[in-house]
């Protein structure tokens, strides 16, 4: 089993009114409200709860890229994940990722992924979302009816100028290259492990588990209301007669632990709350461009996460409703841990990612958060699904399972380790 | 590809392209029209049994393949009117194939574009904000009955879903500002051509009338009282324009 910590690095200083007072906490979200000072800060906070991660015992870093909004300050990521690397040195840099549609040209996220993998000593792990409808189709402007044919001749092109030994032209609708040359490379091969981040659109199951490639589903949801969506990916996986292999899939939840369950309320409702009421405040006309999702989606019943129908979903939300539902899983240790279990065993996922930072929550509780997890949780989640190879995990970041049990602890507990050589060097 | 086209009326050939807020397909505006013309009211490619979207790239394929359909049709040339986004497109055939357009009648249509008098995202805005700038009186009778969805649940989903899919492939060519080189290429329009326009026209200000003015040789302006959704609002009116603009008077040397 392996647990990163997820960090989607939010804007903690929106004001109390803003739901109301404001249309979207996305792609309009008035400058007015951004106090620069504020947000130098909040980079090295987040950093620091990162870097902290690394210190608890989580397998894996996972940062993500967003546009224009104050849900997530990370337009690149990839600047995130090269500041890790120089402090950091065992836990996977899970980067979830680049959004190939809007580099131009694509190959550009083939070279910083390189080099991201190079500086980490090959812990890189490659993320390749579509990317948010407010992102892509409103942000950076790029056409909703093409976006996914857009993205797909982006993968194929940065999986051929990864792998293909020699020069080589690319001919594509999107993209013309004479001449496609790689350098530097990645120094995984014969290429860091590719990660797909999902909303729940059908065809993304398919085109995943055909390649061999990680499905994570990023829900704000819950296991729960989750169940839906990965049970559509275990179908799918059966369905093509591959095996079922649970570090095929990754899930994203939240998580708050606290000294006992009633302290977690006490501890962490009001981040929560922020994050539900406000970073997720998405105005209904930037929600879903027309032509986000395939016509085989939306007859499905599939519906944005965020807009009018989420809005609706969470306007009712209290302490309870939110952990009785799964949002937040949440509560002492023990009552965390029984839950995860539970999460873990009903999604089937080997890669699990929490997110622990959450919303408003203010650096000490955020490293109180993790270090709980870390010390309280993690421990006791490491030896599910034995016997399972992670062919997922990046070659360079330390695998507890690979090493045996105590591999992990006894990293931690030595500390940062000056950058060496390349580790994990089958290849 | 493969259009579907409606067609009714009886007299010379007309060519109508709608636009994306068109839910009627034959609205009062075309029955009018089919007392004095032919009418031929195609589906977009995309939209209700039009096919072939994913075939074309940009709005020159798109402006071709109504070239070609007016060839299945056997119409050699025939007056082209459109409105908003059938505008655009009206005027497009007309620019990239001249010899195809007898004339031209271009109600409120997108195709040009100035950064300080930004038009409505009408591809995306929700339906509460999208009723504010189509119509003069959103309170009005047909501004109403167009809002109104069916009420069962399935066929409500449906109206979606086909709204979602009409928006989509029509968004495709105007992504994400309607302006495709119109403006480059509107001198090489040789028809006479009529630019409808509503007063009240919050959606797409009546400003846009006197830049489609300057960029095509033989164009005249008419502004008339009502909004956006001008051919919907004042089906009457704009069908006695059109057929007055195109019907040369009698004894007169014509436009």
């Amino acid at each position: 089993m392996k647990i990163c910590y997820f960090h989607l690095m939010p804007y903690r200083f929106l004001p109390g009114n803003f739901e109301n007072d404001f249309r979207s906490v996305w792609v309009d979200v008035p400058d007015s409200l951004q106090d620069r000072g504020k947000v130098a800060g909040l980079y090295h906070e987040f950093l620091d709860e990162l870097e902290h991660a690394e210190r608890m015992g989580f397998d894996g870093l996972c940062v993500n890229e967003h546009h224009q909004n104050a849900y997530g300050l990370m337009p690149s990521p990839n600047l995130m994940a090269a500041a890790l690397s120089r402090r950091t040195s065992r836990a996977a840099l899970v980067v979830l990722g680049n959004s190939l549609a809007l580099y131009n040209p694509p190959v550009r996220v083939a070279e910083e992924f390189a080099m991201l993998d190079l500086l980490s000593n090959g812990r890189l792990v490659a993320g390749f979302p579509v990317g948010t409808s407010m992102d892509t189709n409103f942000a950076y402007g790029v056409n909703p009816a093409t976006l996914r044919e857009r993205y797909h001749e982006a993968h194929d092109l940065v999986m051929q100028a990864w792998t293909r030994p020699d020069m080589f032209s690319f001919n594509g609708k999107y993209t013309q290259l004479r001449y496609v040359n790689l350098w530097p490379r990645p120094l995984q091969r014969p290429h860091p492990p590719v990660w797909i981040p999902g909303g729940g659109s059908l065809e993304t199951w398919e085109w995943t588990a055909q390649r061999d490639y990680v499905y994570c589903y990023l829900s704000y949801y819950g296991y729960k209301r989750g169940k839906a969506t990965m049970d559509g990916f275990w179908q799918t996986i059966e369905t093509l007669g591959a095996d079922d292999n649970p570090f095929r899939a990754g899930f994203l939840q939240l998580v708050c632990v606290s000294e006992t369950d009633a302290q977690a309320e006490r501890d962490y409702f009001e981040h929560v709350h922020y994050f539900y009421q406000r970073c997720l405040h998405v105005w209904e006309g930037f929600a879903e461009a027309p032509g986000y999702r395939t016509l085989k989606t939306l007859q499905a019943g599939v519906r944005p996460q965020v807009g009018d129908l989420g809005r609706k979903i969470r306007q009712s939300l209290d302490w309870r409703k939110y952990v009785d539902e799964g949002y937040v899983i949440a509560g002492s240790p023990a009552t965390v841990r029984e839950q995860l279990t539970d999460c873990i065993r009903t999604l089937r996922v080997g890669h699990l990612m929490v997110l622990l930072q959450i919303g408003s929550m203010p650096r000490e509780l955020a490293m109180k958060n993790t270090e709980l997890f870390g010390k309280e949780v993690l421990p006791h989640l490491r030896d599910l699904w034995p016997g399972y190879e992670d062919r997922w995990w990046p070659q360079g970041a330390v695998d507890p399972a690979a090493n045996g049990p105590g591999a992990a602890a006894t990293a931690a507990k030595a500390g940062p380790a000056p950058v060496a050589g390349p580790r994990g060097t089958a290849r | 590809m493969r259009f579907r086209v409606l067609e009714g009326g009886r007299g010379p050939d007309l060519l109508w392209l709608h636009s994306f807020h068109d839910r009627d397909a034959w609205p009062p505006v075309l029955e009018r029209l089919a007392a004095r013309f032919t009418v031929h009211a195609p589906f977009h490619p995309g939209v209700r049994g039009s096919e072939g979207v994913e075939h074309l790239d940009d709005v020159v394929d798109l402006a071709l393949a109504y070239d070609e359909l007016l060839g299945a049709l056997e119409l050699a040339a025939a007056p082209l009117v459109g409105h908003a986004f059938g505008g655009m497109m009206a005027a497009e055939l007309a620019a990239l194939c001249p010899h195809r357009a007898t004339g031209l009648v271009l109600i409120s249509p997108l195709g040009m574009w100035m950064d300080d008098k930004p038009q409505a995202d009408l591809v995306t805005l929700p339906p509460r904000d999208l009723a504010r700038v189509l119509w003069k009186d959103p309170e009005s009778e047909v501004a109403r009955r167009w809002a109104t969805l069916p009420e069962s649940e399935a066929e409500n989903v449906a109206a979606q879903i086909e709204q979602i899919q009409r928006l989509s492939a029509m968004g495709k060519f105007v992504w994400p500002i309607p302006d495709k080189g119109l403006g480059r290429r509107a001198h090489r329009v040789s028809a006479p051509t009529l630019l409808l326009w509503g007063e009240e026209d919050t959606a797409n200000p009546v400003v846009y009338a006197e830049r489609f003015a300057a960029a095509i040789p033989r164009a005249t302006v008419e502004r008339r009282p009502g909004g956006h959704m001008l051919h919907l609002e004042a089906p009457d009116a704009v069908a006695e324009s059109i057929a007055r603009f195109l019907t040369p008077a009698p004894g007169g040397a014509g436009r």
